[in-house]
Formats: C-alpha cells, structure tokens, sequence
C-alpha cells in the first residue's frame, strides 16, 4: 500500500481543476437533479429510486412472512395503519392478513424486487453511473433518451405503487401473471363482491406499468449499447474493456431482445381483459363454475411461451451486473489480474446466446413431450458451463492475493459461495423428472433467492460501497459497513437455507398459511419461525446501512480521486465528476486490470497512464 | 461537452451514433413483431385443431388491401429519394419527396379506417347449432335478435324469420328468438380469433405509421433551422427516420398477405 | 457513408426500379391467390407461396432502401443475433406445440 503515496501525475492537476469545474454550469434546480440529461445524475436517480423499491419490496415479504410464520394472527404494530390504508377487503376483522391480500403481496414482492428494484439497480444506476466513467466517454450517445428512460421507469412504478390501493387491490396472480387466471383477476366476473374499475384494477394497472417499465428498459438497452460500441475512448480496445461493462453490453443485449415478446404478451392479455378477445383463453372455458362468454380458441401456453423467453434471459439480466461488479472488486482488493478475463468474457457472450433457448425448463409441467423437453434440458445443463466459468474464474482470482476485506470485498467474496448455492441447487431442476417434484416448491424459491437475493444484492452492496466514494466524494464507513454485513449474510442464510428443507419436504410456494392445514407439513412447521424471525432481523439489520448511505455522503471521510488505488478510468476523473467527467481527453494505455506488475513502483498500472519506462 | 459521433462516423466502426441506435430498435422491434407473429400461428394453429372451426380467410377487402400496400410500397421509396435530395443538398426537392411521403402515410391511415368502419358496422349472430350468420344494423329487442343478413335465403334456412311490423328495426330485417343465439356482436376483436389478431397485428402496425408520421413530420415542418446550420446532420436524421419507414412498410409486407389473402 | 453526387443519382435510379419490381411482386402475390397450391385440404401451399413473396419483397427492402447491402459489419453482427433468436422462438415454440403428452384417460 505504499503506492497510495504516489498519486498518479493526471489526478494530481484534477484536483485543482475540480472545485471550479463544478460552478461551471449555470444550470437551475430542476434541471440539474430532476430533469438532468447527465448519465451521472440520473443514475444516481435510478440508484435511490431503486433503494426505495427494494425497502418497499422487501417490506411486503416481511408482512408475508409473519402469515406464514403466525398464520390468522393479526399484524403487529401496523395492522390498524394497514387496514385504514388497504380497506377491510385486505385486512381482516382481527387485522389478519386475507388471503387477496397475501396474494398480491406475493405477486407484488415478486414485480417490484425484479422489475423495479434489482434490474434499474444493477443496470439503471451502476450501467449509467459507471459504464460511461469505465470507457472514457463525456455522456451516454443519447441523454435525452436517457433521461426519457428513467422517467417512464419511474411512472411504472408509480403505476405498479397505486395499483395497492384501488378497489380490490394490487395485481395477485404471481409476478408471472398466468392467463387465464390473470385474464379475469380483478374482474366482477371472478369476484362479484367488489365494484372493480375498468382500467383501475390491480392487473390491469400491473400490465400498464409493465408496458412502462418496458419502454424504460428498451430506450435504456439502445443506449448503452450503442455508448459502449460508439463512446470507447482512443485505445479501449474491446480487450482492454473491463468486465463491468462487458456484462453491462450484455445485459443490454438480453433487455433489447428479450423484453419485447413480453411486451407482446402483456399487450394480447390486455386486448383480452380490455377488449374481450381470446388470445390466451381456451374454447369451452369455466370461471366460477360458469361458461364464460368469448370466442375462444386461444392458447393459455402462449403465454407462458412469451413470458418465460424474456423470463430466462431475465435471470441473466439479474446477476450478470453483479458479476461485473464483483469482478472489479475482487481483482482491486486481490491486488491481482482478474483470472482468465477472456474466458470471461467468452463466457458471458455464450450465457447470453443460451439463454435466449433455455425458456421451457420452467414449463416440464405443461405437458410437453419427450422430445422438447429433451431439448431444454440439455441447453440448461450446458448453460450451467458458462456460469462456472464466470464463478470458477472469480474464485481462483482470489488464490495467492493479500486481500485487502474492506467492506466491498467482503460482500463480493460472500457473493461467491452464495451465488454457488444458488447455481448448484438450479442443476436438479434442471432435469424434468426431480422438476416434476420440485416444481412449485420452496425448494425453488431458495434455489433463485440464493441466486437473487444473498447473491445479486451482496453484489450490489458491493458495488455501493465500493463507487460511493466516486460518487459522493467521500467513502461509507467501515464500521457500519461491517455491522450491515455479518447480520446480513447470517439471516440471509437463516431466511433461505430452511427453505431448501420444506421444498423438498414438498411444501407448495403458494400455501396461504405455511402449511398450518397440511398433515404432511406438521413436522417442519417450525422452521417457519425461524425464516420469519430472520428475515425481522434481517430488516434490522439494513439500518447501518441506511444510515450510512445518507450520513455518509456529508460526513464520511473524504475520498481522494483513487481512493481504492484502482485501475480502470473511472478514476480518473475528478471526484464527483463534474458535467462531461473528464477535464481533458483520455488515452488507453493498457488492459483493465494490471495490478502488481513486476518491476513496476506501484502495484496498480492505470489504464490512462502511460508505460513510464 | 460535446457528444462526439452524432454526424460523423466513428472510424473503427464506420458508424454515427443514431445509426447503431435505430437499428438496435429494429431489432427490438422484430422481437415485438416476431412475438405478435407467432401469436398469430398458434391461434391458426389452434383452430386447425378444433373441430367445426375453420380459420376465416377472406374476411377483409383485398382490393383495399393490396392499394395499401402500393401506397406503403410507394411512400417507402419517396422517403429515399427525400434522402438522396438532402445528400445532394436540394432542400426543395426534399421537402416535395417528404411531404408525398406523409400524403401516403395519411392516405393508408384514410384507408385503414375506411376498413375498420366497415368492420365495426358489420355483424354477425352465432345460433345454438353453430351457424353464423353476418349482416349489417342487429340489435335485440322484446326477446329477438334482429340483423339485416347479407344473404337473407341462407338467413331463413337457419330458421330467421322476416321482422313483424311492431319491432323498429331497419327495413330487411329477420329475426331469431333469443334462445336460439349463442351471441352476437359486430366485428370487433372479441368476435373471434382472427378479429383479435388483425385487430391487435393492424392497430400496432397504424401506431407505428402515426409514430412515423409525427417523426417525419417533425424533419419536414421543423427541419429548416437544422438544414442552415448542418444539413449532413439533418440527412442522418431523415436517413434514421427513413430506415424506421422501410420496417414499417416491410411489417406491412407480411401482414399484407397472411391477413389478407391467405 | 461519402456518396459522391453522381453515385446517389444512380442510386435513385436503381430505388425506382426496386420499386417496380415490388409492385410486380405484390399483384403476383395477389394474382397466383386465386389459384390452390398443393393438396386439396391443406392451405400449406398457398402459405408458402404467399410468405416466399412476402420474403422476397422483405429482402428488396431491407437489401436496398434499408442499404444493407452496403452497411458495416456491426449492425450484421446483431441483425444476425436477432434474426436466430426469433427463429429459435418460432421453431422452438412449434416443437412444443406438436409435441405434446398425450393424455391416456383410464376408466
């Protein structure tokens, strides 16, 4: 660490440069931080926005949670506030949770962690925030699109929020919205004892929303595609580009592509709820032990066929990015090269391409014969290849380093086994015949939890520890840091791990009650208790967190511009950067991640300086 | 700060930014297209195999459907020439091109409509044995179903009778007992799976000519100030307008004879 | 993209004549309707035909006015993604719709 002491010559001159380059712009309020075309502000828009929607995800699966754990009992604390802001339709006489209420808690918890929380984090904040620093670019290609992108991803979620409290209640047919349970959700049809609106019921809102978040992901995609391909600085050869933006590029190409036969799914299933047609429902259809007045002749499996081929990719979306991020925060508190970089990226163009036929593995129960079913099984089996690849790459990144375990690092090390939990638990379901018993289990929910939540957001963590500093100028504390962390990791174990027990003692992810009624579950009961108890202190455990990220940004200690003595070009501007990050035209000298060059005096080699030989 | 790449080509690639960004979206939108296509072959798919539902194949206007896709085909290639005017720097000539090229759009919107109106005041009653039988003007009063048919002999054969004095209905009208009718309605989307698809296929298709539209519009009406100060940024503009025209009309290209004709 | 003002006259010419050669293609398509193509209770041949035209027009337009005759190797690279992905999801999506278990319903 003695090279800390030697800032590099161009940081040097941008300190100096820094304080006046911020009042350069005479830009008003509203202008620079909420209708602000600069990739910097309004990813940190999207960071804190996406914040807000995990907070808000994750409270609904608490209040989940204690049905299961306490089913019938009545919500503590907030069950009267609960019943005076979602009606007595939702909580009942003894503030208990109703079952229309669990129901859409959990398609609810499922939409906004996905759609709104954990893709706008991953790729939203840290691909706008960092990707355009990474390559050496002034902006993205296009920032009023932009801009344009965060606005209607944040009117979806506006959409998806309301949606709680009109008549009836939130979306409730699972974050999957299956037709044609989801085409007469929320419908008089269905539930004749609620006044439903037209447009202002729970599906109908979740599906425009959808369409927003959509639009959001396609403009965004577009951008950083065309950024990454077009805003490269002079000598960033594609080799030369650090892994963070190539699981971005990636992403990107996954959200271009993938997103819009959902879009078409979500556009036919409202034609049938709005318009009466009958894409998704059968001839000879009864709800509610009534034929029901359509034409008929639809498919129920074409949509699930259009929702899963964005459903899979849409896995990779999710962890790809914290990939990324934990490779840039290995290789920097390893002090080493990131191991087999090309592999890497090898790797991760080849998930892309299979994840796109890989879909039907979530559809061994619909009926499908032998032959494809053969066939999704072997590409998810090979699919399993690139993704070791990736994690085995990482792990061995660690070997022979003298690590340094500030926070970040911690969270990207745990990240390791708990997305290797996650992944290895995914390879059974793979195979229809244990699918046909696993299917619908929690076993399932722990396998894509492991994966998503101790998993992705310990990347993510990582990731807001680590460029916090870039961004604020000043670094998160440690301490607090360190009290987020060792909880979080426990009660994150403590909340999944029983899960993977009442998943294969056959418990169903539906059960309203836990399994309280079931003969079969009576044996396991307990272990609820201890997911819910985790999961309260889990919660309570965000709160170092919470205070640090705001505490932080006026009194934590201040960054310098490399703070982290790190190589590649986001460091290289001044700290915050100012509108167009870099003060002078940057060069490429050298691949991303060259730390502890022999002969070299310090042990990192910036990519913008050059050979001092 | 300046975006670099937004007129000029970058040199490695060969390519300005908006190029790589509109051909991105294309991709997208063969995704949204191929998603809505391929609805369209499982409903087709699923009618082959049902019995006594045969696919509807020549529902809609083909004479107004084949001049549409002459004016689509048509104002693909003024859009081009719009182009061309503006790299050879003839701003009057392009002007002329791009205004043809909105007429067509505004006559092939004039047409759908046309189409749609058509549909929306045609009807069609399907009875307990399941005859359908089409007309103009229905309704359903004092326990009748009443319909001008387009074939009153067949009208009768399937048991209608003409309309007694004391209903005020439409001269020509027949009547059927309300028991004997399964449902009825006018070709709206609900009425049976084509209707959804063409419907669902032609409304997004019209979104995206109005989406066209207002762009190309945009260059023709608001262009003038951009042709003083960098004409080469305007013709990369009209050249990125033009490329989402061309997919529009290639769209048409295959609605055109799978809706129509087959 | 240096068009010299020579080589875009040429060009307009040839667009005119691609132009031409859809109007043809679009009145053949609506002609050889008319007649069945291939067996007497199938529609197949009359949809091959018919989306074999829609291909070929597809192709002048994309080929030509869409100039990717001449576009850069970039944009092949993921028009050539997009295009196996939305072949992957129709062949893919057809297997499993003529594929499927039977169900064996005993008394």
């Amino acid at each position: 660490m003695a090279s800390s002491t030697t800032p590099a010559p161009s940081t040097d001159s941008h300190q100096e440069h820094a304080h006046d380059e911020h009042h350069e712009h005479e830009l008003g309020f509203w202008q620079k931080y909420i209708f602000s075309t600069d990739h910097k502000v309004i990813g940190i828009q999207y960071g804190l926005t996406a914040l807000g929607f995990l907070l808000v995800g994750f409270g609904l699966m608490i209040l989940m949670r204690w049905q299961l754990a306490y089913p019938g009992e009545a919500i503590p604390f907030i069950g009267n506030l609960l019943k005076n802001v979602l009606g007595d339709q939702m909580i009942g006489a003894n503030n208990e949770m109703t079952p229309d209420l669990y129901n859409s808690f959990g398609a609810m918890h499922g939409t906004i962690m996905v759609f709104l929380g954990v893709v706008p984090l991953a790729f939203g904040a840290f691909g706008n925030y960092v990707v355009p620093l990474q390559i050496g670019a002034p902006d993205m290609a296009f920032p009023k699109l932009n801009m344009a992108s965060y606005w209607s991803y944040l009117v979806g979620g506006v959409i998806l929020l309301m949606s709680f409290f009109v008549p009836g209640g939130a979306a409730k047919s699972g974050w999957t919205s299956y037709s044609p349970l989801a085409s007469f959700a929320d419908t008089a049809l269905q539930n004749p004892g609620i006044e439903y609106h037209m447009i202002f019921n729970g599906q109908t809102m979740w599906l425009l929303g959808m369409v927003f978040l959509i639009s959001s992901s396609l403009l965004g995609s577009v951008n950083f595609i065309t950024t990454i391909i077009q805003l490269r600085a002079p000598g960033l050869t594609w080799m030369r580009l650090p892994f963070f933006c190539w699981a971005q590029l990636v992403t990107a190409f996954l959200l271009l592509l993938a997103f819009p036969p959902l879009e078409v799914a979500a556009i036919m299933q409202l034609m049938d709820r709005l318009a009466g047609t009958s894409f998704f429902l059968p001839t000879g259809l009864i709800v509610n032990g009534a034929q029901v007045a359509i034409s008929g002749g639809g498919s129920p499996l074409l949509y699930q066929h259009l929702f899963w081929f964005l459903g899979h990719p849409e896995v990779y979306v999710l962890i790809l990015p914290a990939v990324g991020i934990v490779a840039e925060v290995i290789t920097n508190n390893t002090r080493k090269p990131l191991w087999g970089y090309k592999s890497m990226v090898f790797a991760t163009i080849i998930l892309g391409f299979l994840s796109f036929v890989v879909w039907a593995h979530h559809m061994y129960l619909t009926g499908m014969g032998t032959k494809v079913s053969a066939f999704f099984q072997t590409t998810t089996v090979i699919i399993s290849i690139p993704s070791v690849i990736l994690i085995t790459s990482l792990i061995i990144s660690l070997w022979g380093g003298s690590i340094r375990f500030n926070t970040q690092m911690l969270f990207a090390t745990a990240f390791l086994p708990m997305f290797g939990i996650g992944g290895l638990t995914g390879l059974p379901l793979a195979f229809s015949a244990i699918d046909l018993y696993l299917h619908d289990t929690y076993y399932v929910i722990a396998h894509f939890h492991y994966v998503v939540a101790p998993g992705t957001i310990f990347g993510l963590f990582a990731g807001i520890y680590y460029w916090y500093p870039k961004m604020s100028g000043r670094k998160m504390s440690e301490r607090l840091g360190k009290m987020h962390f060792w909880p979080s990791l426990v009660f994150m174990n403590g909340i999944f791990l029983p899960m993977f027990i009442h998943g294969m003692a056959g418990f169903h992810r539906r059960w309203y009650d836990g399994g309280a009624s079931y003969e079969l579950a009576q044996n396991l009961l307990w272990l609820n208790k201890v997911m819910t108890i985790s999961a309260f202190c889990l919660a309570i455990a965000q709160i170092p967190f919470i205070i640090n990220l705001f505490i932080s940004w006026k009194l934590g200690r201040k960054a310098t511009d490399n703070p982290w003595d790190a190589t590649t070009m986001e460091w290289a501007t001044p700290t915050p950067p100012p509108h167009g990050n870099f003060l002078k035209p940057v060069t490429v000298y050298r691949g991303p991640y060259e730390y502890s060059v022999p002969g070299e005096t310090r042990d990192f080699s910036p990519q913008w300086e050059p050979d001092s030989k | 700060m300046e975006i670099p790449y937004t007129v000029t080509a970058r040199a490695d690639t060969g390519l300005w930014n908006a190029k790589i960004g509109i051909w991105l979206f294309l991709a997208s939108e063969v995704m949204l297209f191929g998603g809505l296509f391929s609805g369209y072959v499982f409903l087709r798919l699923g009618a082959a195999s049902t019995p006594d539902y045969d696919w509807p194949t020549e529902l809609l206007n083909v004479p107004m459907g084949f001049v549409n896709t002459l004016i689509l085909i048509g104002s693909s290639v003024t859009v081009i020439l719009s182009w061309s005017a503006l790299k050879l720097r003839e701003y009057n000539k392009f002007k002329i091109w791009m205004s043809i090229t909105l007429l067509c759009a505004v006559a092939f919107l004039g047409i759908k409509t046309v189409e749609y109106t058509e549909k929306f005041t045609g009807y069609g009653i399907f009875l307990n044995d399941g005859a359908e039988i089409k007309g103009k003007y229905a309704t359903e009063q004092e326990g009748f179903v009443t319909i001008v048919p387009k074939y009153p002999e067949k009208a009768e054969a399937a048991g209608f009778t003409p309309a007694p004095a004391t209903l005020a209905v439409h001269e020509g009208s027949y009547v059927i007992p309300v028991e004997n009718v399964v449902r009825w309605s006018n070709f709206q989307p609900s009425y049976n799976t084509f209707y959804s698809i063409y419907f669902t296929l032609t409304g997004l298709h019209a979104l995206h000519v109005i989406g066209g539209v207002v762009v190309l519009g945009y260059f023709l009406f608001f262009g003038g100030p951009m042709w003083r100060t960098n004409p080469e940024h305007l013709a990369n503009r009209v050249e990125v307008g033009g490329l989402f025209w061309h997919f529009v009309d290639l769209v048409w290209i295959f609605l055109f004879p799978i809706l129509y004709l087959m | 993209m240096a068009h010299s003002a020579e080589e875009i006259r040429s060009h307009v010419r040839f667009y005119i004549g691609v132009f031409v050669g859809l109007i043809i293609l679009t009145i053949l398509t609506v002609w050889i309707d008319q007649f069945h193509i291939g067996a007497e209770d199938s529609d197949v041949g009359n949809t091959i035909v018919g989306l074999a035209i829609a291909t070929l027009k597809a192709g002048l337009v994309a080929a030509f006015f869409m100039h990717l005759t001449s576009e850069k190797p970039m944009i092949f690279r993921f028009l050539f993604a997009t295009v196996a992905f939305v072949i992957a999801m129709f062949i893919l999506m057809l297997l499993a719709h003529f594929d499927p278990i039977v169900p064996v319903f005993v008394q």
